[in-house]
């Protein structure tokens, strides 16, 4: 019996911007501990949208998001943050970083809001995940000075300071080159199978996707396959 | 856990201050023009309006208390009332002396609110040179106590108000007074009061206050001289000037004098409506001028900062994704701005007091003399508390509002 660490329910959004347009339609699936899911489709589907709602970063929806069997749904911003803090790791698709801090300042900063660990523990951690992505040697350099490939890498560093439940990328191998998107893939792998962590992340990249452990496919804001088959 | 938790929300407060130093130099900035614009405009308005009463009391007393005229009474009340009577009620010519002066000026002494108190003696008199005749009146006093109550010395403009108490048959001539007649300190004139005294006087100084009826009627002598004037003995006294601590409740002080002195007590404001009118009219404009500035200077250094934050609306937007709550945020974006105030107000405080003590030095001339302007502590506390309070706003509204919204919806914009 797996595990299920987050679960959605006829998960539904509307856009009342410029015209209403259902973005989501009736959405439910589960998503297991441990497991590397990828969704896919096309450029509009809701893919997007569906994963800012999973993050609780996005309450404006209807239906229920159970996260760690806890129903989020209709929890007040403060409460989210928390979850956030500690549970959640996110990787925008485009890097979004404190530009005014290095990159290891930003990798640290939600160890430090969580405050769990001495500060100097917390430094010696986010110089770890910086080598584990091949950054140890920016980790001075203000954010601002990296390549969009090497903010990627830094805002995945980030994303795994909290040892989160759950890590959810937008497309967060988008802006890297082949041998930089294999290293991502081995340490998600490796981030599922050693340490049970679950990743969920959207993707246009069919290769990245095909070596996941699930594909879920959607068209049009519905889901179309839980299954993803690749030939 | 024992351990502190590490003040991640200053940390980023600060970051922010230092590595936009161009922006944070030009909030602090706004925040110093506002705050040295409040407490200049406002010492401005207060000199001014304290050079006004100054003026004013240069020659009349918060209260002044004295023997009112009786009208005689009937002595009826015995006579039926069905008798006709005719009555013809008249000023009763009871002389208007204050019955033991010295005991009634111990006693309102005495009193917690009372600032200062000195006896008066009014009389009508004619100044003569050769055939003129000018009438006026010399107002005996004690020098030393009447220069204390109406600060003498600050219109005295030729002689000294001190030499009045060395000559007691010195006056102190209105600047009117002294060019009609044509004398000045050192010269005598002569002078005849209402019962037709004539004395010749020696002139040991002239004063000008800047109201002219007083200036060309008004002359200053020994109280004692006065009662020789009206040939009346050392007790004889028509007025007793009083000073309160705070001139604005002596209406409601003199009601208690009354009743303590059994005299007349009538306050500056009942004496002086007109007056009065326009004082009111002043406090109303001042107020208003300074609600003004208020809004003006409140609202620049508000748009500046809250652009401050306005400008990290992104960031905040990635502080609340990866976890930082609302009141995180709040205390980032308040402590950031409460920074810059703080930075902007030191130096707005610098800048109005440079400007107040420049303007200070400046001489108007006339009998202004320096530019009224004056180091009040109020009006710089005021404006500290009012930089501070709107510093706190404009980082507080703007975080605040952000702090409340999905970060997705800032993400979207």
């Amino acid at each position: 019996m797996k595990e299920i660490i987050l679960q959605t329910k006829s998960i539904t959004k509307h856009f009342y911007e410029p015209v209403e347009f259902k973005v989501l339609d009736d959405i439910s699936f589960d998503v297991y501990k441990g497991e590397f899911l990828t969704v896919i489709g096309k450029s509009g589907c809701g893919k997007s949208t569906l994963l800012y709602i999973l993050s609780t970063m996005d309450t404006e929806f209807e239906g229920e998001l159970f996260i760690d069997n806890q129903n989020v749904s209709r929890w007040k911003q403060d409460k989210l943050a928390t979850i956030r803090n500690e549970k959640i790791g996110f990787v925008f698709q485009f890097h979004y970083l404190l530009a005014e801090f290095s990159c290891l300042r930003n990798v640290m900063i939600p160890a430090l809001r969580l405050g769990k660990l001495p500060h100097d523990v917390i430094e010696e951690k986010a110089y770890q995940k910086l080598e584990l992505l091949g950054l140890k040697d920016q980790a001075l350099k203000p954010s601002s000075k990296l390549s969009g490939g090497q903010q990627q890498r830094v805002a995945i560093a980030r994303a795994l300071i909290n040892d989160p439940l759950i890590i959810m990328g937008d497309e967060p191998t988008g802006n890297l080159d082949s041998v930089n998107t294999q290293n991502i893939f081995s340490i998600f792998k490796e981030l599922t199978q050693e340490f049970g962590q679950t990743i969920i992340a959207v993707t246009h990249d069919n290769d990245f996707a095909k070596a996941s452990d699930r594909t879920i496919e959607m068209q049009d804001g519905k889901i179309i396959n839980q299954d993803y088959k690749f030939n | 856990m024992s351990k502190k938790k590490y003040p991640i929300n200053t940390e980023v407060a600060y970051t922010y201050i230092v590595s936009n130093k161009r922006l944070t130099m030009v909030a602090a900035l706004g925040v110093t023009l506002g705050i040295a614009v409040f407490i200049f405009m406002n010492s401005m308005l207060a000199g001014f309006d304290k050079s006004s009463s100054e003026a004013f009391f240069k020659s009349i007393p918060h209260i002044r208390i004295y023997k009112d005229d009786e009208i005689s009474k009937p002595i009826d009340h015995q006579i039926s009332q069905n008798i006709p009577v005719i009555i013809n009620p008249k000023v009763v010519p009871a002389n208007n002396t204050i019955i033991n002066p010295k005991q009634v000026i111990q006693l309102l002494k005495n009193q917690s609110d009372v600032a200062f108190v000195t006896p008066q003696l009014t009389v009508g008199v004619f100044y003569n040179n050769a055939k003129t005749q000018i009438s006026g009146r010399a107002i005996g006093i004690l020098p030393e106590e009447a220069n204390q109550m109406f600060n003498m010395e600050s219109y005295v403009v030729e002689g000294n108000v001190n030499n009045l108490k060395n000559n007691i048959n010195g006056i102190l001539l209105g600047a009117g007074v002294a060019s009609k007649m044509n004398v000045k300190e050192g010269d005598n004139i002569s002078i005849t009061s209402s019962i037709g005294m004539t004395k010749v006087m020696k002139v040991i100084g002239v004063f000008q206050t800047n109201n002219s009826v007083v200036d060309k009627t008004t002359a200053y002598i020994n109280i004692a001289f006065a009662q020789q004037l009206l040939k009346k003995n050392a007790s004889y006294i028509t007025d007793i000037n009083v000073n309160i601590k705070d001139y604005t409740k002596a209406k409601a002080y003199a009601v208690n004098l009354a009743q303590l002195t059994n005299y007349k007590a009538e306050d500056w404001e009942t004496a002086n409506e007109t007056y009065m009118a326009a004082t009111k009219m002043r406090a109303i404009i001042i107020r208003f001028v300074s609600i003004s500035i208020l809004l003006v200077a409140g609202f620049g250094i508000y748009n500046i900062l809250n652009m401050t934050v306005m400008q990290k609306i992104n960031d905040i937007a990635i502080l609340k994704a990866i976890g930082f709550n609302g009141f995180d945020v709040v205390t980032i974006f308040v402590s950031q701005a409460l920074i810059i105030g703080l930075i902007g107000i030191v130096f707005g405080v610098l800048f109005a007091s440079v400007m107040v003590a420049s303007l200070q030095s400046y001489y108007v001339g006339g009998d202004i003399g320096y530019f009224p302007i004056y180091f009040k502590l109020s009006n710089f506390i005021k404006g500290v508390a009012f930089g501070f309070g709107v510093t706190f706003l404009a980082g507080f509204i703007p975080a605040r509002k952000a702090a409340n919204v999905d970060p997705v919806s800032i993400f979207r914009k």
